[in-house]
């Protein structure tokens, strides 16, 4: 880490909103789909018009238990919804319908590794809640879209267990792997479909009261969360030394410039005035249900990486990276049956796919390459059909063109060379060439060995099988 | 055909025999509304459509359709209550020119039973007051005696319904709402059990305590009404799905050998000395038709009215919240000239859209929910309400219904405690108990005091209604009430 933190260390605690994947809302019919036009996705209910009333969309109960379970939350038999009232144009009934006292669930923790230790959060609850509608300011007015009013959320609340930016961000990364896992959740960022806010502060090392506490909101990556901490921490203990005060505030991230800036000053602890709304009846959850949800829970991510380092035989951090994104993770698992090499699989996955995917901002879903193509192509070299370097050509045309190994080995003519005969004649003519070089050899220079594979390779055109034209050099410069 | 006497069901044979047309029916309760609403003002607004939806009817009939059990049936629906297409204001300036595109499910279902709709009714502003004259629209008066209130908050529905300008009338009771104006114009009126009546639709005051009901000229009618609005219904998740009897078929005037509970608490202690006169009139009359009267207590009754503001206020500070200027409604139109702040913009629009009664209720209520107050206002409000629930519950197990006064009075002067808070909450001391324990409860009309008429509260337990509604029946067809009924208010 590049904070100098003098004495002083980081407390932060997160709560990411996930956006639960279901069709309506959650207290509606509305749709939720999120390429509607503007306002497209309303009703009387959702824009809060007199006399509506919302009713329960019980597939969110069934994806809050879900989530819950895969964060070893206990689920409560009974949980309230909860009027939280403050006044904001994109909040269509001046309070938003929320859980307060009673969460659907509590008490759960998370386990990950961050900067190679094994790191445990705990999670104080999470509960369901509704989204508000979106503003878009103007110099001169608003516009608003209520299109995501209404939309299920289910809000994580960490505990303040986390030290470092680092670990905030394999936090982050953790549960957005949790809630891909279980297909509660799309778990995009960008799109604002898991949304993490970061509550920091700093206090001297050993003191047991926490500092004030700064809330970062709009932290769209992995990458910002993290960068918008460190900074944030470092300002923080800046202030301290300066003998500045840490005012309470919401502060925003500015990517551009690497800096958090005040978004919003809270003065006074705002009052919400919760209550049980008295529109809705309390959410009763019953074990049948709850045993019920568990017989659908696919493996999570840490037994998952677990698996991936006893049984396929890769590192703890091969695995972690794979895992971290259950796309990646299944792409893997396909790719690793059917080429039969899981370390091979993991290699090419991990530098050249992820490679390809970051360079282009790409998800994996959208590669135009398969899991069974790559595994193709991984058989070819586990074969020695294709050399190593070759595959890379050949792994760049498929990725970019959705094209088969085989296809593209056709269309361009490559071919490992591994032909006993064919090759011993390539060698025959390199070292008819060359005779000063076999002189040196046999004298004792044996750097000169590499020429002769060179001179091989350059023959074939690079198609010649590395360690054939190896074992076919020695065997005949002996000769 | 007599419009002004005959009841739902003779309407709607009458119909189906061609004896009448429902356009003859709309055309002459229009005249009435035309004639006599202005010294009432019992309307907020009649409605265009009324004659061609008659038409509408009539042509279903002659072409031998079958139509509901309501049809032809003219009702007037409080302003609480969303309409499609015809304006809904609850009385307040906030919601001047709304228009919903929604029907209540209560409308809806009046319609669907080929009832129509006649117009809006009258009431105090957000159904919030005892009196009807917190209203945009200005006060409604009584048609007994115009220079007294018709009671409230659904004052316009009992107004109406007293002078006969529509057939039946819905109306709201958060705290006595249709209970004690049915009591003050003489009509007969239905608060149903917490969850019986959907509240989709119905424009927000108070939640948990919130329920529409009919007010009619008399029992059966209210039971043919509550057959129809009764019922779950899957926009309300506060619905019970308890069964609907056939109220009015099962209609039995037999209260010979059942027990009729009174509060200790209550009838001790009544204040004016026509009421207390009237109550005991009515309990010797049940003794009469045989049944027997048995003492209960309810202790925490006498909590009732400061419970009952405390939840009712709490409520409606959240409920009123989305009355903001934005989406729909009244909007500042400060904001046409000035660039207003957000905060402005809101101060402007509610403190403009609001009378002085919602804004002191929504002021109560936000100061009872506030952090730090909560636990010794509202929430003990909550927990006490509970036990008050429980003490009905267990005194049920001594009767099969309570009977009791409606008001503290018979109706007061206009103006007389419109400035006085305190005064006009006191008179919601015999009602608040039945919200607040969610049980079903009605005035039917029994004797009159000083030229006006009064009510008799029954209560009775959680979806009893038939309960209800059958000692309603045998009250209504005894001899104090039957007098009553003979007399006719001075609009009519």
């Amino acid at each position: 880490m590049s904070t100098n933190l003098q004495g002083y260390e980081a407390v932060i605690g997160i709560e990411v909103h996930v956006q639960l994947k279901t069709l309506s809302k959650i207290f509606c019919s509305d749709s939720t789909d999120s390429t509607a036009g503007d306002n497209e996705n309303i009703s009387p209910i959702s824009l809060g018009m007199p006399g509506s009333l919302p009713t329960l969309n019980s597939k969110v109960v069934d994806l809050a238990i879900k989530a819950g379970l895969g964060l070893n939350c206990q689920i409560r038999t009974k949980s309230f919804f909860a009027r939280k009232n403050y006044f904001y144009p994109d909040l269509p009934k001046g309070y938003q319908i929320s859980q307060y006292e009673d969460p659907i669930c509590e008490k759960g923790f998370v386990e990950f590794f961050a900067d190679g230790m094994e790191k445990k959060v705990s999670i104080e609850r999470a509960h369901l809640e509704e989204d508000a509608g979106k503003s878009t300011h103007y110099p001169e007015h608003t516009l608003l879209n209520y299109n995501r009013a209404g939309v299920p959320l289910l809000e994580i609340v960490s505990g303040p267990d986390m030290r470092s930016a680092r670990e905030a961000a394999e936090y982050c990364k953790t549960i957005r792997a949790i809630v891909q896992y279980l297909d509660v959740c799309d778990g995009n960022l960008e799109e604002g479909s898991l949304r993490c806010d970061c509550n920091v502060s700093v206090k001297k090392i050993g003191e047991p009261k926490l500092g004030v506490k700064v809330e970062i909101k709009n932290l769209n990556s992995f990458r910002f969360i993290e960068k918008a901490i460190d900074f944030e921490i470092e300002r923080q203990v800046d202030q301290c030394l300066s003998g500045q005060k840490i005012i309470q505030e919401t502060r925003l991230y500015d990517p551009d410039k690497n800096r958090t800036f005040t978004m919003r000053v809270k003065e006074d602890a705002e009052d919400y005035r919760y209550f049980i709304d008295p529109d809705l009846l309390p959410i009763i959850v019953s074990d049948e249900k709850i045993q019920m949800i568990k017989k659908t829970m696919t493996e999570l991510p840490r037994p998952r990486a677990h698996r991936f380092v006893q049984q396929m035989g890769l590192t703890q951090d091969e695995a972690d990276i794979l895992i971290s994104d259950k796309a990646i993770a299944d792409f893997f698992e396909r790719t690793s049956e059917l080429s039969k090499n899981s370390k091979l699989s993991a290699n090419w996955i991990l530098r050249d796919v992820l490679g390809y995917i970051n360079d282009h901002h790409l998800r994996i879903e959208q590669i135009k390459m398969s899991a069974q193509s790559l595994a193709e192509l991984l058989i070819l070299i586990d074969q020695k059909i294709v050399s190593g370097k070759i595959a890379k050509s050949i792994f760049n045309d498929m990725i970019a063109t959705g094209e088969s190994a085989q296809q593209i080995i056709d269309k361009k003519g490559y071919k490992q060379v591994s032909d006993t005969g064919e090759l011993e004649k390539v060698i025959q003519d390199v070292l008819a060439a060359s005779a000063s070089q076999v002189a040196e050899y046999h004298a004792g220079k044996e750097k000169v060995f590499g020429f002769f594979v060179g001179a091989v390779m350059k023959a074939t055109k690079g198609q010649a099988d590395p360690d054939k034209v190896n074992e076919l050099l020695k065997k005949m410069l002996k000769s | 055909m007599d419009f002004l006497q005959s009841d739902f069901v003779t309407l709607t044979q009458a119909l189906k025999n061609k004896e009448v047309s429902a356009v003859e029916t709309a055309q002459f309760f229009l005249r009435r509304v035309e004639s006599l609403d202005q010294q009432l003002n019992s309307f907020t607004h009649v409605n265009k459509e009324l004659l061609t939806q008659a038409e509408e009817l009539d042509q279903k009939i002659s072409r031998k359709e079958a139509v509901g059990p309501l049809a032809g049936v003219i009702f007037g629906i409080k302003d609480m209550l969303c309409t499609k297409g015809m304006p809904t204001t609850a009385g307040s300036k906030m919601l001047q020119n709304f228009v919903p595109p929604y029907d209540a499910t209560l409308v809806a279902r009046l319609k669907k039973a080929d009832a129509l709709i006649i117009g809006k009714m009258n009431q105090d502003e957000f159904a919030m007051g005892s009196s009807s004259e917190t209203s945009t629209y200005g006060p409604v008066k009584n048609p007994w005696d115009t220079t007294r209130v018709p009671g409230g908050s659904s004052g316009g529905s009992a107004a109406a319904q007293a002078s006969r300008l529509a057939m039946g009338t819905i109306g709201t009771d958060t705290g006595g709402s249709i209970r004690q104006p049915a009591s003050f114009c003489g009509v007969v009126g239905v608060k149903p059990t917490y969850g019986r009546v959907s509240r989709y639709g119905i424009i927000a005051y108070a939640s948990s305590l919130d329920q529409a009901g009919p007010l009619t000229s008399n029992v059966k009618d209210a039971a043919l009404t509550l057959e129809i609005i009764c019922g779950q219904d899957k926009y309300d998740s506060t619905t019970s799905d308890h069964v609907v009897e056939s109220f009015s078929q099962n209609l039995n005037a037999d209260i010979k050998g059942k027990k009729i509970g009174v509060i200790k608490e209550f009838i001790h202690d009544i204040p004016d000395a026509s009421i207390a006169k009237n109550f005991n009139v009515a309990v010797e009359t049940a003794k009469d038709l045989g049944a027997e009267i048995v003492e209960v207590s309810i202790p925490l009754t006498q909590y009732a009215v400061p419970m009952y503001y405390l939840i009712s206020a709490s409520e409606a500070s959240s409920n009123l919240a989305r009355y903001d200027g934005v989406k729909y409604g009244y909007r500042t139109p400060k904001d046409q000239s000035a660039q207003l702040s957000l905060d402005e913009f809101y101060c402007f629009s509610r403190g403009e859209g609001f009378g002085a009664e919602v804004k002191r209720r929504i002021m109560l209520g936000t100061y009872a929910l506030s952090s730090g107050y909560s636990d010794a206002f509202y929430l003990k409000a909550c927990k006490v309400r509970r036990l008050l629930r429980q003490q009905f519950i267990d005194a049920f197990k001594k009767c099969d219904i309570i009977m009791g006064p409606v008001t503290t009075t018979p109706a007061f002067k206009l103006n007389d405690k419109v400035d006085n808070p305190l005064k006009m909450y006191l008179n919601d001391i015999f009602t608040t108990s039945t919200n607040l324990a969610g049980l079903p409860g009605m005035s039917v009309p029994f004797g009159m005091a000083q030229q006006l008429p009064i009510g008799i509260q029954l209560t009775a337990p959680h979806f009893h209604e038939q309960v209800l509604l059958n000692f309603a029946y045998a009250l209504e067809n005894t001899q104090p009430a039957l007098e009553t009924r003979k007399l006719r208010p001075h609009v009519y």
